[in-house]
Formats: structure tokens, C-alpha cells, sequence
């Protein structure tokens, strides 16, 4: 088998949740290559080639990839498809946009947003806001899959040394034009990358309280900010950092809900995190049916005191 | 111009789904079943179109069974014009419906589809942009601002990490995130009317659709639950336990 993944980067590093995805493609075992389709990003296709268990890098370098376009990263994967029994991109805002395209043209079904590999043709992947997990056996001759990157550990960066071959890039579709980008700009590391997650709800009443109440204690934990659907619907977050089911999906180490009660679609993006603590006036809110550590009280007394006793704590 | 926008019959968000004992699928007798949330987002957006002269006709199209047709007259409610049911008691995979879905988009000819970005049973997100490739079509999606000018459409666009604009153009596909609009509330009058307006019959044979799924569900499971934890009383309490016990502190 060989297995063509996609690699997310921002052309200057390879994202992380490109190394879950290798991890992805072992479990199914074979040959590993991977795209590195962008601009001036032949530092990302080295750092591919260095990632353990990759044995070959496509790199498509063309100005049209800086801001790659579904339509355009479609025709490039279909021009290499052939010959891979799978190919497989993260289940993110990128890997969501154009591999059911990929899907379409190859007149296959796509796996979405797989969590396990039972079989090189069997998939384990959550259904109904993480609800159920339904495992589906593909019967068409290419794999197209996008991966939950929390379900999988993240490849190791170092060990490997594939080679790099460049790529021709098929000429635009013209179809669509990339206009502008606004990124939130964060000394924090992104939700999807961070140990420690701090998120807030509707419980904290304005924007401001959002950033005043729950920014000291994402500083002092080097934690990215979360948010439900109430608290970014208020207007409290922006848009980007909600947690759910229609949002991202996050598994830290550590998520701290904050005056949020726990709707199951925005548990089905959090409920993976490997310790869960909730702070909460509302003894019944649901989230307090998934923490490790529930604390029930007014959050605007709570997180100040949290805040301080981790400032008296050593290191 | 004629907006095409398809809607899906699902178990309604606020229902708690239960897994069938076999572990074949999801229990859906005598569940509340509703439009996709997104599906309503997309209506609404297709109907404001109409409503400030940018589209001439909103025509809603669902694939499955009969009952499909209570959602079809939902959209109606919301503003549609007419509707078009695919009527088929077959299961029908992303990949199927973006095919029937194809084969309707040929017949009508709309200058733009907008689609929910995903369904909230599948959660897939697969259709529009499977949809986008057969036609040929631009894509936009996750949708949290759309307008139209000079035969394009500028969307923005809810990635991970911010937003980002691109501009299509029309003919194109739109897919809808959360925030792209609040849809209206269906007046009793509107229910009415759209009991009175047009709704098609066609089948995936009459569209010459094979609709076989290329997934085979081997079994459908209940997620592993979490052990529920312990409250604690106090911050201090909290500290001591993520330090001595989980060792999340560093």
C-alpha cells in the first residue's frame, strides 16, 4: 500500500496536526509520501523529509499555493493519486475544504474525521457530535480520509530522511481568487496545539470579562483561549475560538471550563482532554458530568483565587 | 437568479440520541426530527438574497424518505418557492446525494447553491464541496459573510485560526457556518402558505443516479464514557489535586 498525505503548514513550518495525520497512515501501514503544496516553503518539505516513517516529499511550489484554493489543491492531488491505495489530510478548516472535491473527482466516498484504523480498509469515526462511533468498511478502490488529529499521537519530527521531489503544479482553475486573510494575532499557542486550554461561557457575561477574568490564567499557564457557541454568539470571543462539535476539536492535557454548562456539541469538542476541570455557580450543570475536578462556585471569585494560588505554587 | 439550496432531515439537535442494541445505527423511531441547523442557515441566506433583489427564485431540494417533505415545507415557511423531493427509502451517502443533488443542479441551472457545512447526524461535511467538483464550480465554504457583485461572490470564510475572504465566481457553491445569519422564526401565515406551494416528485432512477453505498457500516458503538470526577471545595483543594494527583502542573 502506499499512502499519499497531505501536509497543512503555513509555509514556514510544517502544523502540527500534520504529524498526527503520518501517525494516522503508519496505523494503516506502507509506503508514506507527502505533499507539501505552498510557496517558498522548501524549509516545510525538509522538515517532512526529516519526519520518521516518510519515505518520499512531493513539493508543488508555486505563487498560486501561497494561499492554497480548494479547486487548485484538488487538481493537484488528483494528478497524484494514482497509485496510492489512500490518501489523507487532517480534519481541519483545510483538509475539510478540498478533499471531498478529491473524494467527488476520484468517484469515491470519503471517511471523514477518522478516529481509529481497524483495517487498512476500516475506520473508526464519530457520528452525531461524538454521540456515536460508527466503523465503516470502504469499498472503493482509493481511500480518501481526513483525520481527527487528537485521536493520534503525533509523529516524531526527527529520525527520517525521505527524499524531496519537486512537482509540477497544474495550471489554476481561475474558479476562485484568494482576497485577504485576518489571523487572530496571539502570543498564546493555537487551540489546536495547546497543552492547557482555558475556555469560557456565557457565564462571563461581556467580552470584556472574557478577556479580563480568563487572560491572567491562560498567561500564567501558557494556555490557548476556548469559548462556547453562547460566549462567541454573545460576542463575548471571536469566532475562532469556539470548541464543538461545528468548531474545532480539542484533547489537551488540561481544559478548564469556565462558567460554561456544557451543551453536548460543545462536549463532543473537548471531552477527549486528558483532565477536565469545571468551574461553575450551576452544581448541575452537564459539565460537571464530564470534569475530573468540579468546583462549584462564582466564577469571578474563583479564577482571580486560582490565579494566585498558582502564582504561590513553585516553578 | 435562481438559488438552489438542499436541506436534510435529521434528529433534532436537542434530541440525546440513543445507539440500537444490535449496534446498527442510531434509534430513530419516534424521534423529533428537524432541518439541519445548517440547512436553516442556508435558507435563510438563499430567502435575504431574494428578499434584496439579488436572487429571483429560492428552490429547496431534499433526497430520502417522504417525510423529507415536512422539511421541505419548513423551508418553504422560512421563504422558499418551491421544492423538489428525491424520494427514495434507499440510505443515501454523501457521495449519492452530491450525485442526485448534481443531477437537479442540471436540470434548474442556479447561478449559486448554498449548502449547510455539514449535517449534524453524519457530521461528514462533505456534500457541497463533493457538489462544487461535479459541477465543476468554485467553492466557498464555511461561510460567515456572503455578497454578491459583478457575477462573483465574496465570501468570508471561518478557518482555524481567523477568517479568510476569497471571491468566486458565480456559478459557485457556498457552504454556511454558524454565523453567517439567524434564521427567522416561521410566521403561521407563512406555514400556511407553504402547504400551497409547488412541491416535485422525482426518484434517483428517473435522474439515472445509482445511489449504492460505498461505506459499509460494520457497526455503530457507544463511545467509551468518562469516569465522572469529584468536586472539590475549594481553590486551594483544586491546586493540590492538578498538582499531586493529574500532574498537569508544570
Amino acid at each position: 500500500m502506499t499512502i499519499l498525505v497531505i501536509a497543512e503548514h503555513d509555509n514556514a513550518a510544517l502544523r502540527a496536526v500534520t504529524l498526527n495525520t503520518i501517525t494516522a497512515a503508519s496505523r494503516i501501514g506502507g509506503d508514506i509520501t507527502v505533499l507539501v503544496a505552498g510557496h517558498g516553503c522548501a524549509g516545510v518539505a525538509a522538515a517532512a523529509a526529516a519526519v520518521a516513517g516518510v519515505s518520499r516529499v512531493l513539493l508543488a511550489d508555486a505563487p498560486a499555493f501561497e494561499h492554497p484554493l480548494a479547486e487548485d489543491v484538488a487538481a493537484l492531488v488528483i494528478a497524484l493519486a494514482s497509485g496510492h491505495s489512500h490518501v489523507l489530510a487532517p480534519a481541519t478548516s483545510f483538509g475539510k475544504n478540498f478533499m471531498p472535491r478529491v473524494a467527488a473527482l476520484l468517484d469515491v466516498a470519503q471517511v471523514s474525521d477518522i478516529v481509529g484504523v481497524e483495517a487498512p480498509d476500516t475506520f473508526v469515526r464519530p457520528i452525531y457530535a461524538g454521540n456515536a462511533l460508527a466503523t465503516v468498511r470502504s469499498i472503493d478502490a482509493t481511500k480518501v480520509i481526513t483525520v481527527r488529529a487528537t485521536a493520534f499521537d503525533a509523529a516524531p519530527a526527527d529520525g527520517g530522511s525521505a527524499t524531496v521531489d519537486a512537482v509540477e503544479a497544474p495550471a489554476g482553475s481561475g474558479l476562485s481568487a484568494f482576497v485577504s486573510q485576518t489571523l487572530s494575532k496571539s502570543e498564546r499557542p493555537s487551540l489546536g496545539d495547546a497543552r492547557v486550554v482555558v475556555s469560557g461561557g456565557r457565564g462571563l457575561g461581556s467580552a470584556e470579562q472574557y478577556r479580563g477574568v480568563l487572560e491572567p490564567l491562560a498567561d500564567r499557564l501558557g494556555a490557548a483561549l476556548g469559548a462556547s457557541r453562547a460566549a462567541v454568539d454573545s460576542g463575548y470571543a471571536p469566532n475562532d475560538h469556539q470548541v464543538g462539535q461545528t468548531g474545532q476539536i480539542v484533547a489537551p492535557e488540561l481544559y478548564i471550563a469556565i462558567g460554561l454548562s456544557g451543551a453536548i456539541q460543545h462536549l463532543a469538542g473537548m471531552k477527549a482532554s486528558r483532565v477536565i476541570v469545571a468551574i461553575n455557580k450551576d452544581s448541575d450543570a452537564p459539565i460537571f458530568q464530564v470534569a475530573d475536578y468540579g468546583l462549584v462556585g462564582d466564577l469571578f471569585d474563583v479564577v482571580p483565587q486560582l490565579v494566585a494560588a498558582l502564582d504561590a505554587e513553585p516553578g | 437568479m435562481k438559488v438552489l439550496v438542499p436541506v436534510k432531515r435529521v434528529i433534532d439537535y436537542n434530541v440525546r440520541i440513543r445507539v440500537a442494541a444490535d449496534g446498527s445505527g442510531v434509534d430513530t423511531a419516534n424521534v423529533k426530527m428537524s432541518m439541519n441547523p445548517f440547512d436553516e442557515i442556508a435558507v435563510e441566506e438563499a430567502v435575504r438574497l431574494r428578499e434584496r433583489g439579488a436572487a429571483t427564485e429560492v428552490v429547496v431540494v431534499s433526497c430520502g424518505v417522504a417525510a423529507c417533505q415536512d422539511t421541505l415545507r419548513a423551508a418553504m415557511a422560512i421563504g422558499a418557492d418551491r421544492a423538489v423531493l428525491v424520494a427514495t427509502d434507499a440510505e443515501l451517502q454523501p457521495l449519492a446525494v452530491a450525485r442526485l443533488l448534481h443531477a437537479v443542479a442540471q436540470r434548474e441551472q442556479p447561478g449559486l447553491v448554498i449548502c449547510g457545512k455539514q449535517a449534524i447526524d453524519d457530521d461528514a461535511s462533505q456534500t457541497g464541496q463533493m457538489l462544487a467538483a461535479l459541477l465543476g464550480w468554485g467553492q466557498a465554504t464555511f461561510a460567515s459573510k456572503l455578497e454578491l457583485s459583478d457575477g462573483r461572490a465574496v465570501v468570508t470564510r471561518e478557518i482555524d485560526g481567523g477568517l479568510e475572504t476569497i471571491s468566486v465566481a458565480l456559478p459557485a457553491l457556498v457552504t454556511t457556518d454558524l454565523r453567517l445569519n439567524e434564521p427567522r422564526y416561521a410566521s403561521l401565515p407563512n406555514i400556511m402558505k407553504a402547504k400551497k406551494k409547488p412541491l416535485e416528485t422525482l426518484t434517483p432512477e428517473a435522474l439515472g443516479v445509482d445511489v449504492t453505498p460505498r461505506l459499509i457500516t460494520v457497526r455503530v458503538s457507544e463511545p467509551a464514557k468518562r469516569q465522572s470526577g469529584v468536586k472539590v471545595a475549594d481553590v486551594a483543594e483544586l491546586v493540590r489535586k492538578l498538582r499531586d494527583e493529574a500532574k498537569v502542573l508544570r
